[in-house]
């Protein structure tokens, strides 16, 4: 099966979360996931995206995050690009669930969950940006 | 753009925030809002209905995170009832049944309220 590739890009704004969502679940349903395993690529792609936002950018709503879909035989792939401040993935801690009441403000939830979400998270960065692929496989049994 | 709205209700001394659709970091704020709101007006037992809720995302749950703590110092608690069973699996995901009082249903959830067990839900206990 050839690769087919659907793309969108949308302003660094929060508001856009939902329309992410909404591409990510129309071409991952198309690919004949099933919906408990779609809502979990949603889930992913949206942490991401929130990401990028958040941190990345850090809240400058001037900027673009490119959101690009490709279906393969067997698996989807997510890759999100921006042109922010890198992730260093090595630099993450999975959260403590014990301690995490005791901070206000707990982080690394949104990784964790894409990590629980997909098969596969890999983060890259070039010189012009920076991508985090997110791959599901059609087999694959985590599901939300 | 995510539609998220809060009502309220009230309901044996318990405030009840119905939650009504998608709770992402663009609406997590309006959470935060009425959580917020709640505690300055001296509700500290909080029920938060999630039978309308139709997404999730961490966003979402940190808001609980950032208050439950506080809540269950001033005696009180926020437990949560009535999720469908997609945004359950997400609190799932992330351990929080043992970290919060997660009912199946609103009348479960108002008869924890009267229990005296002060350590539900705690993680440490």
């Amino acid at each position: 099966m050839p690769e087919t590739t659907h793309t969108l890009t949308i302003p660094s704004s929060l508001r856009f979360l939902h329309d992410v969502r909404q591409f990510v679940e129309k071409h991952a349903l198309e690919a004949g996931f099933s919906q408990p395993t779609v809502n979990a690529i949603k889930i992913a792609v949206d942490e991401a995206c929130t990401n990028i936002i958040k941190h990345s950018y850090a809240g400058d709503t001037s900027q673009e995050v490119e959101v690009e879909l490709a279906l393969t035989a067997g698996h989807l792939q997510v890759c999100l690009r921006d042109e922010g401040e890198p992730f260093d993935p090595s630099t993450y801690q999975e959260p403590d669930l014990a301690r995490l009441t005791e901070r206000r403000r707990p982080g690394g939830l949104g990784v964790h969950l894409m990590r629980r979400c997909m098969d596969e998270v890999q983060y890259r960065t070039d010189q012009d940006f920076n991508e985090v692929c997110l791959t599901k496989r059609l087999n694959s049994d985590s599901a939300v | 753009m995510s539609t998220f709205s809060v009502s309220f209700r009230d309901a044996n001394g318990v405030r009840i925030l119905d939650l009504h659709g998608e709770l992402d970091a663009h609406t997590a704020s309006d959470l935060e809002g009425a959580i917020q709101q709640c505690h300055a007006e001296g509700s500290i037992n909080i029920l938060v209905n999630g039978e309308d809720l139709e997404y999730i995302s961490s966003a979402g749950l940190g808001v609980f995170m950032a208050y439950v703590e506080e809540i269950r110092d001033d005696g009180g608690d926020i437990k949560i009832a009535d999720l469908q069973s997609k945004v359950y699996n997400v609190f799932d995901l992330l351990g929080f049944p043992v970290l919060f009082d997660i009912c199946e249903t609103e009348e479960d959830a108002l008869a924890r309220f009267e229990e005296p067990a002060p350590d539900a839900g705690n993680a440490s206990s």
